[in-house]
């Protein structure tokens, strides 16, 4: 069953499922090429510290699929890279990729002289614009490709202090242009995955304006070794450990003024990163206020964990988070076992905040989206979806669909 | 390899830091036929230097002392049968790490230098696997999952075999008219898509449907597994390359659940014994055949309870919610009331649960149902902690237990076990020995005929389980990995599931299933290193059939005959080398992974003598995550103890006890293992490796304290794959233990 001579399938986003997609597809002997925005591959799941429920750093999993990226002679990797337009051609796609102004490029051997010497920083994107670093960096310490990049428009005008420290000849280019490629496609995995919903819109929970309450995906970053703070839960505000931390469930999901839907991811996201502040700081106070545990399947195993740690678990939804005296956060909640409002106390917020499907009006595919902007399966148009681009889901899930979404492309393809 | 060749960059702060006129010299000495340096060997350059001396035919065995393995792979990459690479990590390992110009730090650099070129000239050309391979797959079970992954392999141009053992296909959905909405607008009830899905498989010419039939045997490997299946049309034998296992789940025993009611009325029912009354539309208590006007729906009923199901089964709560929904629309003037701990309804499922709640006659409560009774000619529910009161009772004529899901897998390895016990009543060979094999054939007695797969592998006839008799391996990151190579699981069998995720996991199998054809036809192994290719060699002659090998690999590569003698199945085998580091008389190897090499790579580290009060330390460290974590703490510049002697393994379970032993006896002072996390949450890629690897060095420790030498010199240590903070100081202070014992006394002899 050869597919020699077929096109390459064309997948939109390296995260998990993106990466997943590509690499079983081309296990099976199909070429890919993969399309990734940022400088590196592993999107949101790198930026976890861990997984739940085993508690495991993604970086383990991600270590495998990097080697089998590099090893692959099938996948093209394409990162800092764009999908601009699409056409139909025959039965297949006509899509051309822009490629950022490669201003460092696949000669860089990540010495980091050039970081050394650089004068300008940029909010760290990796860290989530937390922290800053410099305008050129290894996007982070696993960064694959391993390679620097570079924030041109942060540089200061007429510097070269990176070219003039690099001594790889060829690996910096200060006057690289964006380039367009052209490639057919014989189909389209779309990963585009998903972008946290705004904790600014939030703002009668205090996201966007009190600076200890921070949404979930922040609190990843705090937890992670690789993190803003080495790995440490401080306080944004004083930079001081919390005592007693709060996280809001459903903090925009299950609402029809929000996200009508529900995440399915947020329950376990809470729960294990209650496991960090417990593991970090035993004496925390440490409450959850929810509407419905859904830890669905082996994740139940988290709650008797999470409870014989200490966190409490409270049924209420809160209703508002203010500034209280003496620099605490008072959450307005209804407890509804104890059938009474009350107003808790809390050096640091979590807002658990739900998942927004990405790539919408970035993908110039016209992909067919459900009413809470899903992207949907388009056979027809040999478009299929996966991970959360196509549903609220976590990463076994998207992994699972991501290998099926492979299988879906593939057969089109043979079958053409 | 014969003829190596050294070439060295000088870049990335190495040149800064060693003496590399010196390396030379030492590459020269030690039998290089080529030494070069180049100030950026990975730039074109660079690279074309390697190439020509390839091409040339001056080398057949290719040195690259410059950073990490895991770095520059496309550029460094060479025909593996023109040439064998073997990559020195300097910039990681000794320049980026330790004080420029320190002869501490040209020593290790020397050192790992030799190493290196040892293992350069130790490597062999590595062969592909050339045999058969089948296209067909074998999907085992006819239900949603099975049918989804038959017609997805079909589509990917397989011949399919679909064994059933049941009469009808379809599974828990045959029973089952509409299933809880996947599709938009998310909030009504949805056609099943079985009727259409089935319609698809008995009209593929591709796939053979075997309805009433078992497997009988499955023997040989991946690409060539031999099927024996009996059925009504009597025994039949083919071959497939793959098989996908489908065989879903089945309702936990409602007997159990004596408490709720069960056993006490008729009336109390499972969902499943709901299903056949909406399918059919005709709604009647079984007690007297009457339409029941108040139904109960009692959720979690044996699940999230540890006497129970300790495990969530993840679509009770929306099946609830679909059969509400249905009883609703055929039969608007019954009333039913849902009891729930937390309803969950994931994701999109959320639409449907909001569409629940706004029909009139539904009353969904959270709350504990601790008993059901009956009561006059119905039935009471007893509820605690609900928003209605702290106690409540709540008269209903119909009680529905949304009972949770028991995966149909089969315990290969304690069937494994029962048929051995059963072996030894038989043998009878000492009065002791029977009875501890009566008491265990007891205990496992009911694993008696489980069988479902029935595989000729010596650790036992089917997929080994793991927590909750789940047959997975990495359900997080590779969800259809299983612990037999080539059989991948798929539906309700793997992990608790609702039909749209069980469709989607016959997809993602199929895929696996074809890739493991598509890989093996190019002579390759699957998952975890996919790509490879050098296939174990046993040299039996020195075999002792110990069996250690045939009993440890995790994947259960290896048969035995008679005697006892590994019968290896290269196809099954994930090249991990747990079954090298198993070997007392290290009779497995790899062409580029072997006792020997590592042995004598062991044997270049250059000892000081006792005076010099250097200690010298090997580090085996695991390479899929130590490793990698040793080249992070690398790019944060880290420092540690120079006496540090790092040697990638391929899994900690692939350190062969020698290597310790070779290296105390040659005068090092302490050997340090780094490996992933064992355990129920174990992270080891080979999910036994570093669990065999800390039994088999407490054996070391023992041995080592009967010797008169301290158990100390020997450590292991469990490191995730974000821990590169902890690397430093492991080997710092592991060095100041070494000190503190004081030199190996058998340095010197």
């Amino acid at each position: 069953m050869s597919v020699a001579g077929t096109r390459p399938f064309l997948v939109v986003g390296a995260g998990i499922a993106g990466i997943t997609a590509a690499l079983e597809a081309a296990e099976a002997g199909q070429e890919v090429v993969l399309v990734e925005r940022e400088p590196s591959v592993g999107g949101r799941v790198l930026r976890n510290h861990q997984y739940f429920p085993k508690l495991c750093p993604p970086a383990c999993g991600m270590e495998i699929n990097t080697r089998r990226l590099s090893k692959s002679p099938l996948v093209r990797v394409m990162t800092r890279s764009q999908v601009t337009a699409a056409q139909r051609s025959g039965g297949a796609w006509l899509v051309t990729v822009r490629h950022s102004a490669e201003h460092v490029t696949r000669a860089c051997t990540a010495c980091g002289d050039c970081s050394k010497v650089c004068p300008a920083t940029v909010a760290d994107p990796f860290n989530l614009g937390v922290g800053r670093v410099p305008a050129i960096r290894i996007p982070h310490v696993d960064a694959w490709p391993r390679r620097y990049v570079m924030d041109r428009q942060a540089c200061p005008a007429g510097c070269r202090a990176c070219a003039d420290a690099c001594k790889v000849p060829g690996a910096i280019d200060l006057d690289a242009r964006d380039r367009d490629e052209q490639v057919e496609v014989s189909a389209v995995v779309v990963a585009t995955g998903w972008t946290p919903y705004p904790i600014e819109k939030l703002t009668e929970l205090g996201g966007g304006l009190l600076p200890d309450v921070v949404a979930n995906v922040t609190m990843e970053r705090l937890a992670a070794p690789s993190g803003p703070t080495g790995g440490k839960i401080l306080r944004p505000s004083d930079g001081a450990p919390p005592r007693r931390v709060a996280f809001v469930q459903c903090a925009g999901s299950r609402d029809v003024k929000h996200l009508p839907y529900c995440s399915a991811v947020c329950c376990m996201v809470s729960t294990k990163q209650a496991l960090y502040v417990k593991e970090q700081i035993p004496e925390a106070e440490v409450t959850v206020y929810y509407i419905d545990r859904r830890t669905p399947g082996r994740n139940e195993a988290m709650l008797p964990r999470a409870e014989a740690a200490g966190v409490h678990f409270v049924k209420g939804k809160v209703a508002t988070v203010k500034q209280g005296a003496g620099g605490a956060l008072v959450l307005h909640v209804e407890d509804v076992d104890a059938g009474r409002i009350v107003d808790a106390e809390a050096d640091l917020v979590v807002l658990a905040t739900g998942m927004v499907p990405g790539g919408n009006g970035e993908v110039p595919l016209p992909v067919v989206r459900d009413g809470d902007g899903f992207a949907l399966d388009d056979r027809t148009a040999r478009v299929f979806a996966t991970g959360v681009a196509r549903r609220p889901e976590d990463v076994a899930a998207s992994v699972r669909d991501a290998t099926g979404a492979a299988a879906k492309a593939l057969s089109v393809a043979r079958s053409a | 390899m014969e003829r190596v060749g050294v070439f060295l960059c000088t870049g990335c702060d190495i040149g800064a830091s060693l003496a590399t006129d010196k390396l030379e010299q030492l590459a020269h000495t030690s039998g290089a036929v080529h030494v070069a340096s180049n100030p950026c060997l990975c730039a074109p350059e660079g690279v074309a230097s390697i190439r020509s001396a390839v091409d040339a035919g001056t080398v057949d065995g290719v040195v690259i002392a410059a950073c990490s393995q895991r770095h520059k792979q496309q550029e460094f990459r060479l025909d593996p049968a023109a040439v064998q690479v073997e990559r020195v990590a300097l910039r990681e390992q000794v320049a980026w790490t330790h004080p420029p110009g320190h002869e501490d730090t040209q020593a290790l650099a020397e050192d790992l230098l030799r190493m290196g070129m040892v293992r350069a000239k130790k490597m062999v050309p590595a062969k592909r696997m050339a045999e058969a391979v089948e296209q067909a797959v074998l999907v085992v079970g006819g239900g949603l999952a099975g049918l989804q992954a038959a017609q997805a392999a079909a589509g990917l141009g397989h011949p399919v075999v679909l064994v059933e053992k049941s009469a009808e296909l379809g599974g828990y959905l045959a029973g089952v008219r509409e299933v809880v909405p996947d599709a938009p607008p998310y909030d009504r009830l949805q056609q099943s898509p079985l009727p259409d899905l089935l319609r698809a498989v008995r009209a593929d010419p591709r796939i053979r449907v075997l309805t009433g039939t078992r497997l009988s045997r499955v023997g040989g490997q991946p690409g060539q597994f031999a099927v024996e299946v009996e059925g009504k049309a009597g025994r039949e034998e083919f071959r497939v390359g793959a098989i996908v296992q489908a065989t879903g789940a089945r309702p936990y025993d409602a007997s159990r659940l004596a408490h709720l009611g069960v056993g006490a009325s008729p009336d109390v029912i499972t969902s499943a014994q709901l299903e056949p009354m909406l399918a059919s539309r005709t709604l009647a208590r079984p007690s007297d055949g009457k339409p029941p006007r108040r139904i109960a729906f009692v959720q979690c009923a044996g699940s999230r309870d540890a006497a129970h199901l300790s495990y969530c089964s993840s679509e009770c709560c929306a099946t609830s919610l679909r059969q509400v929904m249905a009883i609703h629309q055929a039969w608007p003037e019954v009333e039913c009331a849902v009891f729930y701990r937390d309803l969950r309804a994931p994701g999109q499922i959320e639409h449907f649960y909001r569409a629940v709640q706004e029909q009139s006659r539904v009353m969904l409560a959270r709350g504990t149902v601790e008993g059901v009774a009956a009561a006059g000619g119905g039935l009471r529910v007893s509820v605690k902690d609900s928003l209605l009161g702290e106690r409540v009772e709540i008269d209903a004529d119909l009680v529905v237990l949304a009972t949770g899901m028991v995966p149909n897998s089969a315990d290969g390895e304690l069937i494994r076990q029962l048929r051995d016990a059963k072996n030894r009543i038989e043998r009878n060979e000492s009065e002791t020995q029977r009875k501890a094999a009566e008491e265990l054939a007891a205990s496992l007695a009911h694993h008696e005929g489980t069988e479902i797969l029935n595989l000729a592998y010596r650790q036992g006839p089917d997929l080994p389980v793991l927590a909750y008799g789940f047959p997975d391996s990495h359900y997080i990151c590779f969800p259809y990995e299983t612990r037999r190579t080539g059989i991948y699981a798929a539906g309700a069998v793997r992990a608790p599931m609702d039909p749209a995720q069980a469709a989607e996991d016959g997809w993602g199998a199929a895929m696996k299933a074809s890739q493991l054809i598509s890989a093996l036809g190019r002579g390759e192994t699957v998952h975890p290193r996919s790509g490879d290719f050098a296939a174990a060699d046993f040299f039996l002659q020195r075999c002792t059939q110990c069996k250690r090998c045939t009993e440890e690999c995790p994947f259960g590569s290896l048969d035995e005959d008679a005697k006892g003698t590994p019968q290896y199945n290269a196809s099954r085998c994930r090249r991990c080398g747990i079954c090298l580091g198993a070997c007392p008389e290290r009779i497995v190897s790899f062409a580029d992974y072997s006792v020997d090499a590592v042995a004598s790579m062991i044997k270049s580290i250059e000892v000081p003598d006792e005076v010099d009060e250097k200690p010298r330390i090997l580090a085996l460290l695991c390479e899929n995550d130590a490793y990698p974590a040793l080249d992070d703490a690398a790019m944060k510049r880290a420092t540690w103890n120079p006496w540090v002697r790092v040697v990638p393994v391929r899994c900690l379970g692939a350190v062969n006890v020698v290597w310790i032993a070779d290296s105390l006896s040659r005068g090092i002072d302490g050997v340090i293992l780094i490996g992933c996390k064992r355990g129920d949450d174990y992270q080891c890629h080979y999910i036994k490796g570093s669990e065999l690897a800390h039994k088999r060095m407490e054996n070391v420790q023992e041995t080592l304290t009967r010797l008169s030498l301290e158990a100390e010199r020997v450590r292991v240590v469990e490191l995730a794959r974000n821990e590169m903070a902890r690397i430093p100081a492991l080997f710092d202070e592991f060095a100041e233990k070494l000190v503190e014992l004081g030199a190996n006394p058998l340095k010197g002899f």
